[in-house]
């Protein structure tokens, strides 16, 4: 079994060019904070990894920083620009019995995240509600569609902070 | 041997009027869409059950809408299922009956604010006829909606129009 800090050193050594933050001060357990682009290489590692063995993604979230510019748009309502949405990632081993936090934030404009679908099939699902509430882009998932939306659903991302609902969807009114 | 065959005589006639006769009809065999939602459909489960037997109404739940009399919404409508909702009513034969079974689905319940993604009262895509309230309404509040529906066919009319 390995705690956070031993896994984040154990990190730091394979991985001299990768950004790598640890992060203790928080309430929750503490997590590693990792660049957007080196979350595949990293999962990799992380599961193949004699020491570590993280065979299973038990949960896949993400989240919406809130941490931009608050603007008024055309019609008077608060939109977000700028600032950060994050996806964290809850890893197991099964057979080691240890635990790790991975959060990883990308930019509100363009959220792009590299896909851990190829590492953790169940990451597959995950990366698709979180496609589909946020809006980030998983790159080089298979099948990146909106899974509880409807797939015609054109107004945007329902759990990003800044989101509007529509007066009408397909002839039905939505408010109350 | 057939009713024509006998004499008036054998006391085995029953005189009534057609309206009734079809309204009792169809009072007595209300078959249901096999359909069901969310959590109310637990219930409505429970009421098909054994110890509150919808079958001693003539309720039994049907596979397919183009045999089904009644639908009976259990649950949160989504906006997706909405669509889905109306396709199944639309092919269910005349006469039909809705029965709204559950906050959810009488005015949105729960998710009536910050719900983004819920139909607020099935009513908004197909006729309703009885509103059962409750979240989920127990077995005794389903059957009691049953009630007031064969209430409602009993008052029917073939002449007149319904409202």
């Amino acid at each position: 079994m390995k705690t956070t800090e031993e896994i984040f050193q154990i990190l730091k050594e394979n991985f001299p060019n990768s950004e790598l933050t640890l992060k203790t001060d928080v309430p929750t357990e503490p997590f590693i904070i990792i660049a957007p682009f080196d979350v595949d290489k990293i999962s990799l590692f992380l599961r193949d990894n004699p020491d570590l063995l993280f065979d299973s993604l038990m949960c896949l979230s993400g989240v919406d920083d809130f941490n931009g510019q608050k603007v008024k748009d055309e019609n008077g309502n608060e939109v977000m620009q700028g600032g950060t949405l994050s996806v964290y990632y809850h890893l197991e081993s099964t057979s080691i019995r240890h635990k790790l936090v991975l959060k990883t934030s990308t930019s509100r404009d363009n959220p792009e995240v590299v896909s851990v679908s190829e590492i953790w099939n169940s990451a597959n699902w995950h990366e698709r509600e979180a496609f589909d509430m946020f809006g980030i882009k998983f790159i080089n998932h298979p099948d990146l569609r909106r899974i509880l939306m409807p797939y015609d659903w054109e107004f945007g991302y329902p759990l990003r902070k800044d989101y509007q609902n529509p007066e009408f969807y397909q002839g039905m009114k939505v408010p109350y | 041997m057939g009713l024509l065959d006998k004499e008036f005589s054998d006391g085995n006639i029953i005189i009534t009027t057609t309206e009734d006769l079809f309204n009792w009809a169809r009072l007595s065999s209300l078959w249901q869409v096999g359909f069901g939602l969310a959590c109310c459909a637990i219930e409505m489960m429970a009421t098909s059950a054994s110890h509150y037997d919808f079958d001693r109404f003539g309720v039994i739940p049907r596979p397919s809408p183009r045999q089904s009399d009644v639908i009976i919404i259990s649950g949160t409508v989504t906006l997706k299922m909405a669509l889905r909702v109306k396709r199944l009513y639309e092919q269910m034969p005349d006469p039909k009956y809705v029965i709204s079974m559950g906050s959810c689905s009488n005015c949105g319940g729960p998710y009536w604010e910050h719900g983004y993604h819920v139909l607020k009262g099935v009513d908004r895509v197909i006729p309703v006829d009885v509103y059962v309230p409750g979240c989920p309404p127990r077995p005794e509040a389903l059957l009691e909606g049953l009630l007031k529906l064969q209430e409602k066919i009993r008052q029917e009319s073939l002449v007149k129009k319904s409202a």
